[in-house]
């Protein structure tokens, strides 16, 4: 009987750990970008992590690094060969060249920290 | 946290008004704590969380208008030390912490092996221990937890996650053990809490003993923020003052004593010294500097005074845009970094997956005590997958060895830059002023008669001229302290040479076909100027009152050091192309002298850059060095550009690799540092991920039907705890980096 339930649970887990991480759409808010903004790196996330940006146009953002943990220290904007080291506790600015009209994935260096631009 | 201070210089704020009307623009921005304007300084500092922008659009607002100041780099590096070190501190104590309660736990299930529940008192005594453990859990890893959580509500998972789910597994089995021993089977009736503690402990230990090693890899940029020192003497109809190097203007006049360093860059009003640039250009020997020679920040007065008018200050200096572009570097992506990427972009979920199909396997299939073992592997394999290691191995090879390299005057634009330095196959050198000199010299003259006399009529005569050589040999006379005489009718007989009547004699100098034109036989000269032009120099016919008076030749000297720079670049495995606009024979006999098997001369500047472009049609990988500015297109168009000895701003900011030093060892330098780096990284990478690929398995238990044990979650922690530290500290390998000499490449 014990047996059944943690295996069954265990099975549980895995599907739940594909559906929540891969297979379930990431719904965040869709923040727009008003002159500048600042995004918190903060317990292991980006917030906010949907930025809606004007394409064609040079625009900075801020990061603000409150999270030790050493994945947090590089956000790499990776298809715009941009990458940013943040000092903890501190406002980093970044500068992004004019965008197309697309989306741009912002990560840490390791990818587990996500973000992403929608230029429009 | 409550935010940081920022500073911005105004514009257009003149009265109080101004000052009330801008601060409280500011404060009703969101995130700003406090804005107080300084009216005589025209200054707004700001203080919260908030970002620039924000503060430059709420002041333009108000209608004026604002920039943000240059923060001063020492003060902020300072800050950054400081802020470090606390962070060091906190990490240590929580750690300590952690441990404080793990070890004892530990050595009681060592020395005892009593951590199973099975009365009520044990219950009690091990409740209690496993509240304890909670506490030390929430307030040494209490970051863990929250981290872990909020990644998970936005659909992530990261470190965190492994960890907090790794000790909280731990924790939440040995309190259902406390709670009820009577589910498990009696030898599973064992407790984890010292596991729980101790991880968390060694993990704090690890991230503080990494806070520690990083610290030392931007060592190098460090050393270049303190070759500034913090005063100036400002030399003015008042006196002499020191003043503060940020209140030092463009046009100041500074006055430098022996032994002090440059505070700005300028130009040498009067005295006469020997500076040693060698922090910048890397270039061992000083350089002699009097009036009209230009100075830069950071370098050493050595033995004289020297006054000088400051040409630029702050930021604008060389040494400043020197420290911000290895900064830049530094934090640049490597290409081969991808592959880490792609691997942890998935491999959090990827890893909790394995690690509950471990668990099951052990539990199903598992000899007993099932339970325990389900939970030991499942929270070892969490533990020791942490990629941290993975994630660290390029940016910290990059940091060091861009820095290593600035210590060197070698200044990469970026990592990418770094890495093809590394594979490059053949480098195409330009040959003016990189393998030469660049300014011609009278080498040669001869003659039958007095040496002395004919170059002194020579020189008379060609004062008049336009021509670059001729300079050579005005320059060769005034060496020699000879007077030259006036000039008669001169004149210059275009593709010829040059004729006029110095001392009532008349004086031609040219080619064979001035010569010929004035029916003058040369003779045996003829078979002279032939050897010096095969030599690669460029020889003259001297006619003194139509007889032959001798030939002189004229040539772009070689390089002292350009033999040895071209046997240490072949001795890397580069196939050397030497690239000129000089004819054939010259160039030939450059390269005879040099070692150089490939030349194409009789180049107009766009063929560089055609030349290049063909080779890489070949595939091959082609650096180019060259001095800069004509060769600008060829640099770009190269895999690598090394813009040698100009160390300008423009060639800062578009070559790939700038070398500080006019020579070609610089190249070498490079090209072995960036390899020197590369292989740093592949052994980071490698390491990393021998670590997880070996490290997942063992903590699932592959091993056991060899040991008959299961790798301890405790030990999993401290194997993923010092990955890191290894990483960072083989980075910091990087730092005993030495270019090899030339000695060493010859036999
Ligand atoms: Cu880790």
């Amino acid at each position: 009987m014990m047996s059944v339930l943690i295996n069954v649970l265990g099975l549980l887990l895995i599907t739940g750990i594909v559906w929540w991480f891969w297979l379930a759409g990431r719904k965040s808010p869709l923040q727009h970008y008003q002159e500048s903004l600042v995004i918190q790196v903060k317990d292991g996330v980006y917030e906010p992590d949907r930025i809606e940006v004007p394409a064609g146009r040079e625009i900075t953002l801020s990061f603000q690094r409150e999270d030790a943990s050493p994945c947090a220290e590089y956000v790499v904007f990776s298809d715009l060969e941009i990458s940013k080291q943040l000092p903890l506790n501190h406002i980093t600015e970044v500068q992004l060249p004019k965008l197309e009209k697309r989306e741009y994935p912002f990560t840490c260096q390791m990818k587990m920290y996500r973000g992403i631009l929608v230029a429009s | 946290m409550s935010g940081q201070q920022q500073t911005f210089t105004l514009s257009g704020a003149s009265c109080a008004g101004c000052v009330r009307k801008i601060e409280s623009a500011l404060k009703a921005v969101d995130g700003v704590d406090d804005a107080r304007v300084n009216l005589a300084e025209r200054t707004l500092t700001v203080t919260g969380s908030v970002s620039s922008p924000t503060c430059i659009s709420a002041v333009e607002s108000a209608g004026y208008g604002a920039k943000r100041a240059a923060a001063d780099p020492r003060k902020q590096r300072e800050l950054q030390r400081d802020k470090d070190r606390q962070h060091f501190r906190k990490l240590m104590w929580r750690s300590g912490l952690a441990l404080a309660l793990g070890i004892p736990l530990m050595l009681w299930g060592l020395i005892t092996g009593e951590m199973s529940v099975n009365t009520s008192t044990q219950q009690l005594a091990w409740g209690c221990v496993g509240l304890i453990t909670l506490a030390v859990m929430a307030f040494c890893g209490g970051h863990f937890f929250t981290g872990a959580w909020k990644a998970f509500r936005h659909h992530n998972a990261n470190m965190d996650t492994l960890i907090a789910v790794g000790t909280g597994a731990a924790w939440l089995f040995s309190m259902a053990v406390v709670f009820f021993p009577h589910w498990l089977p009696e030898s599973a009736r064992h407790v984890y809490f010292e596991a729980s503690a101790m991880i968390i402990g060694l993990i704090n230990l690890g991230q503080a003993l990494e806070v520690r090693a990083r610290g030392r890899t931007s060592a190098a940029v460090e050393k270049l923020l303190e070759l500034q020192d913090p005063t100036a003497r400002v030399v003015s109809e008042s006196g002499e003052v020191d003043v503060p190097l940020e209140e030092v203007q463009v046009g100041d006049q500074v006055r430098v004593r022996p032994g002090e360093k440059i505070p700005v860059d300028g130009q040498v009003l009067e005295g006469r010294s020997s500076v040693d640039e060698s922090m910048l250009t890397g270039e061992p020997v000083p350089v002699k500097k009097a009036a009209g020679d230009n100075l830069s920040a950071g370098t050493l007065n050595k033995n004289g005074t020297l006054l000088f008018e400051a040409k630029k200050v702050g930021a604008e200096t060389r040494l400043a845009q020197i420290i911000e572009m290895v900064q830049n570097a530094q934090s640049s992506r490597v290409p081969i970094a991808r592959l880490a990427d792609t691997i942890s972009a998935i491999f959090v979920p990827t890893v909790m997956i394995i690690a509950i199909i471990a668990a099951l396997v052990w539990f199903n299939w598992g000899p007993d005590p099932r339970a325990a073992h389900t939970l030991v592997v499942l929270t070892s394999v969490l533990i020791i997958a942490c990629p941290c290691a993975l994630g660290l191995a390029t940016p910290m090879s990059v940091m060091v060895g861009v820095g290593k390299g600035a210590e060197h005057g070698v200044l990469v634009r970026n990592g990418k830059a770094l890495q093809q330095a590394s594979n490059l196959t053949t480098l195409v050198v330009d040959k003016t002023g990189t393998l030469t000199e660049g300014a011609p010299k009278l080498t040669d003259i001869e003659t039958d008669g007095d040496v002395d006399e004919l170059l002194t009529l020579l020189a008379s005569l060609e004062r008049h001229s336009e021509h670059p050589l001729a300079e050579a040999i005005v320059d060769a006379a005034r060496d020699k302290e000879l007077s030259l005489h006036e000039v008669e009718d001169f004149e210059a007989i275009t593709a010829h040479g040059v004729r006029g009547k110095v001392d009532g004699r008349l004086v031609l100098l040219g080619n064979r076909k001035l010569m010929s034109r004035e029916a003058i036989e040369p003779g045996d000269w003829q078979a002279r100027a032939e050897d010096l032009a095969a030599m690669g120099r460029t020889a003259m016919y001297a006619a003194v009152d139509n007889q032959m008076a001798g030939v002189i030749a004229v040539a772009d000297p070689i390089r002292k050091d350009a033999k040895d720079a071209v046997a240490r670049l072949k001795n890397l495995g580069l196939k050397i192309e030497m690239l000129t606009g000089d004819n054939q024979a010259t160039a030939d006999a450059v390269a005879k002298q040099l070692g150089i098997e490939s030349v194409h001369a009789d180049l107009q500047p766009e063929d560089k850059e055609k030349i290049i472009g063909e080779l890489q049609q070949k595939g091959i990988r082609v650096g180019m060095a060259g001095d800069g500015i004509n060769d600008a297109p060829a640099l770009a168009r190269a895999d690598v550009g090394f813009a040698i000895g100009a160390g300008t701003d423009v060639a800062i900011e578009t070559a790939d690799v700038t070398l500080m030093r006019s020579s070609l060892h610089g190249v070498a330098d490079a090209i072995e540092l960036s390899r020197a780096t590369l292989r740093n990284i592949k052994q980071n990478l490698f390491g990393a991920f021998i670590y997880n690929t070996l490290g997942i398995p063992v903590a699932a238990g592959v091993l056991y039907p060899l040991t008959g044990m299961l790798l301890s979650p405790v030990i999993a922690g401290a194997a993923m705890a010092f990955s890191s530290v290894t990483v960072v500290s083989n980075a910091n390998r990087l730092r005993l980096f030495k270019p090899s000499s030339a000695q060493e490449v010859r036999p």
